[in-house]
């Protein structure tokens, strides 16, 4: 069956048209954007941190092979079993087999993009393990049987009611609660009996460092650590971008990390994993899928410099007009725009022009990537592999044609029938309506400036004489 | 120095006053100015849809049209961008090199090249609320954003600050982009029109009378978005009332 691009457009505009939700998306990620340049501001060093980052990360993504057979050595030296990956389905499949030998059926789990990206649950559950995530915000999509909406703060696109109706739902709490710390609280009460009685926990983690063979979780609600230490088996799953050299290249990221996402200095926890507990295990599984491919692509292996502090979302006005679930991605808004495509280029052909390329992520990137110019090499990817929609491009063939030919182009601006010739009335109609749907179009004129020269300049005998025709043109 | 004027397809088709304004300007400021009569559209909405390909005949026209000047001037920020940093659907000879080299978008060649301290003719008693387009702001950096909290700039507003009477409002978010983004403006109408909206609504907001720019294009989208939701706001070129324009 043939795979159908997203639709972008179509979920933003039914996202716009709900007012309430729309307008508190929109400023929630503004205020976090604006607090990610107050701390900016507070650290004169931050460009250079800035560039520091994306130089550790540009020199690890390539000695990737060296670092990533460090990490596996010194880990293993530290008593953590590693796992290979080489996709969702050996992620899936190694998860399974550690949980099946450990007779585990219910899993308690910390936020976890990879995971979200194998779409482990799904893999899982099935099985008989019962997974739950820890993280409220995660929690709550997975009650409500959604994606993360955004890869640090997955439910923002909801509002208080909405989470009052999903707890409502499952945990038989006051549909009308509107309270978020009583909410959060619900979440607690309901939460800690499964966390003490799961048997195995799982986390993703932010670092892998090589030298050590230790990986970082930072989060700010402690699930992370309950996750990890109660139930006596732990699994990691992280992607093989997520490693830097050596313990003293951590401490840049950290202090760019949570200060770009949410404009704190620090999470509330970061927590260094070394090794297991007495008497139990330890897992970390390195997770290609898609990442090698990537490395090998010449315009878009800087993507995976990425840390995922979802700056670039907070401060794309796009995503904060359309949410993330627009996307229909696990990775949505700019990053999502750039990431995707390289899973399913159909599927996703859509994202890269689901931005006005006004570059502001680029620019809040703590790790540099160049993400809008990577949209616009990505369309030009899409545009040769055929993955643009007809119209789109016969117009623009039909432009370009027509922006070579000077004579045929002023005769259709001029409003000549030779438009006509260039581009059948109903399509170009049908094509640019959209338009005029919340606008007005440009007020009409009574001559172009093209006339106007002619008759002020060129027949008024003002125009510079070098205005005619040089030898060897055509004109 | 002789100079090549271009004169973007939408302001030559909507907006003839800004092209006008912009000759006129450059004239009294003793410049030797020229407008190729063949001229059509840089390559841009091609190039940015991703069909590069379709960019060439555009870009081949522009480069054999101002590849005589030494400056070629627009009063376009993204049409600037593009041929400065994009062009490249056709061969990169000496020719279109040094096309790219010297295209400058109008308020970075008034403000850099030539220099301009005065616009004595120039009075504006009005209150206005700059939009820097996302490719001035972050391309071709004729102001300072708040990305990167560098110290503040801006060439717009150094040059606006030289005429008579004219005050500025402080927009809240002054350089959100304020959705046309080309094509954009057409497959993500929605997500477009509510930028739009959000963007004339602020400057409003600020009490600017008018919404001054350096691009027509975000203009023209802006006030088709003010006039549909009413808000009673006025959009000028900076090269009109640089060049004198009262209202």
């Amino acid at each position: 069956m043939k795979v159908k691009p997203v639709n972008h457009a179509r979920a933003a505009a039914e996202f716009i048209e709900d007012t309430p939700h729309m307008t508190f998306h929109d400023e929630r990620l503004w205020d976090l954007r604006q607090k990610r340049d107050q701390q900016m501001h507070i650290l004169p060093e931050w460009q250079d941190l800035r560039t520091l980052a994306s130089q550790i990360k540009e020199h690890t993504l390539a000695n990737l092979p060296e670092y990533l057979e460090q990490f596996e050595a010194n880990a293993r030296k530290n008593g953590i079993h590693v796992h290979w990956a080489a996709d969702a389905a050996d992620h899936n499949r190694i998860v399974g087999e550690i949980l099946e030998k450990h007779g585990a059926k219910s899993l308690i789990k910390s936020k976890s993009m990879v995971t979200e990206e194998c779409s482990m649950r799904e893999y899982l559950e099935p099985r008989g393990v019962v997974v739950t995530e820890t993280d409220l915000g995660e929690r709550i999509q997975q009650l409500d049987d959604q994606m993360p909406s955004h890869i640090v703060v997955p439910a923002v696109h909801k509002l208080i009611p909405d989470v009052a109706k999903i707890f409502a739902e499952h945990y038989h709490t006051d549909p009308k609660d509107n309270d978020a710390q009583s909410l959060a609280w619900q979440q607690r009460l309901a939460a800690r009996p499964v966390i003490l009685a799961a048997d195995a926990g799982m986390t993703g983690g932010n670092f892998l460092v090589a030298e050590t063979g230790t990986f970082v979780v930072c989060t700010n609600e402690g699930n992370a650590d309950l996750s990890a230490t109660v139930p006596g088996l732990h699994i990691a799953t992280l992607g093989i971008e997520r490693l830097v050299p050596r313990m003293a290249d951590l401490g840049v990221f950290v202090r760019l990390l949570s200060r770009s996402a949410l404009g704190s200095p620090i999470t509330q926890y970061t927590t260094h994993f070394r090794g297991p507990q007495e008497g139990s295990e330890m897992h970390v599984v390195l997770v290609d899928n898609g990442r090698s491919h990537r490395l090998g692509m010449e315009e878009f292996w800087t993507s995976l410099k990425c840390i995922r502090c979802g700056a670039c979302m907070n401060t794309c006005p796009v995503y904060r007009r359309s949410g993330g679930l627009s996307y229909g991605a696990v990775y949505s808004g700019p990053i999502g725009a750039i990431i995707d495509p390289t899973f399913n280029e159909r599927k996703y052909s859509t994202l890269p022009f689901a931005s006005t390329m006004n570059g502001s992520c680029t620019n809040v990137c703590p790790v540099k990537i160049n993400i809008h110019e990577q949209l616009y090499k990505w369309r030009r990817v899409l545009a040769e592999h055929h993955e643009l929609p007809f119209v789109k491009r016969e117009i623009m063939h039909m432009a370009g044609k027509l922006m070579g030919q000077p004579k045929l182009y002023r005769a259709a601006i001029n409003g000549t029938e030779v438009a006509l010739s260039a581009m059948p009335r109903f399509v170009l109609y049908n094509w640019l309506n959209p338009w005029g749907k919340h606008r007005e179009l440009p007020h009409p004129v009574s001559q172009t400036f093209h006339n106007w020269y002619k008759k002020n300049r060129v027949d008024a005998g003002k125009a510079a004489p070098k205005a005619t025709a040089k030898k060897g043109e055509n004109a | 120095m002789r100079i090549g004027l271009f004169v973007p397809c939408y302001i030559d088709a909507f907006y003839p006053k800004t092209g006008i304004a912009t000759l006129e300007l450059l004239e009294r400021l003793g410049q030797d100015v020229d407008y190729p009569m063949d001229q059509t559209c840089c390559g841009q909405p091609m190039a940015n849809s991703g069909c590069n390909k379709d960019a060439a005949a555009a870009e081949a026209l522009f480069v054999k049209n101002f590849a005589q000047y030494d400056a070629i001037v627009m009063p376009s920020g993204s049409c600037a961008h593009h041929v400065r940093d994009n062009f490249d659907a056709i061969p990169q000879t000496d020719e279109v090199r040094h096309v790219r080299k010297h295209t400058y978008e109008l308020v970075e060649f008034l403000h850099d090249v030539l220099k301009v301290e005065d616009f004595p003719w120039a009075e504006f008693p009005h209150k206005v609320g700059l939009h820097n387009s996302c490719g001035t702001l972050r391309a071709l950096r004729t102001a300072s954003m708040s990305e990167l909290g560098e110290p503040f700039f801006s060439k717009p507003m150094d040059l606006l600050s030289k005429v008579k009477g004219i005050s500025f409002a402080t927009p809240k978010r002054p350089d959100e982009c304020c959705g046309f983004g080309g094509t954009f403006s057409v497959t993500e109408e929605a997500v477009s029109a509510k930028m739009g909206v959000d963007k004339v609504r602020d400057h409003h907001g600020a009490g600017a009378e008018y919404i001054v720019s350096a691009d027509t294009s975000c203009m023209m989208h802006q006030q088709g978005c003010a006039e549909r939701a009413g808000v009673p706001i006025r959009f000028i070129h900076i090269a009109e009332i640089l060049n004198g324009a009262r209202e």
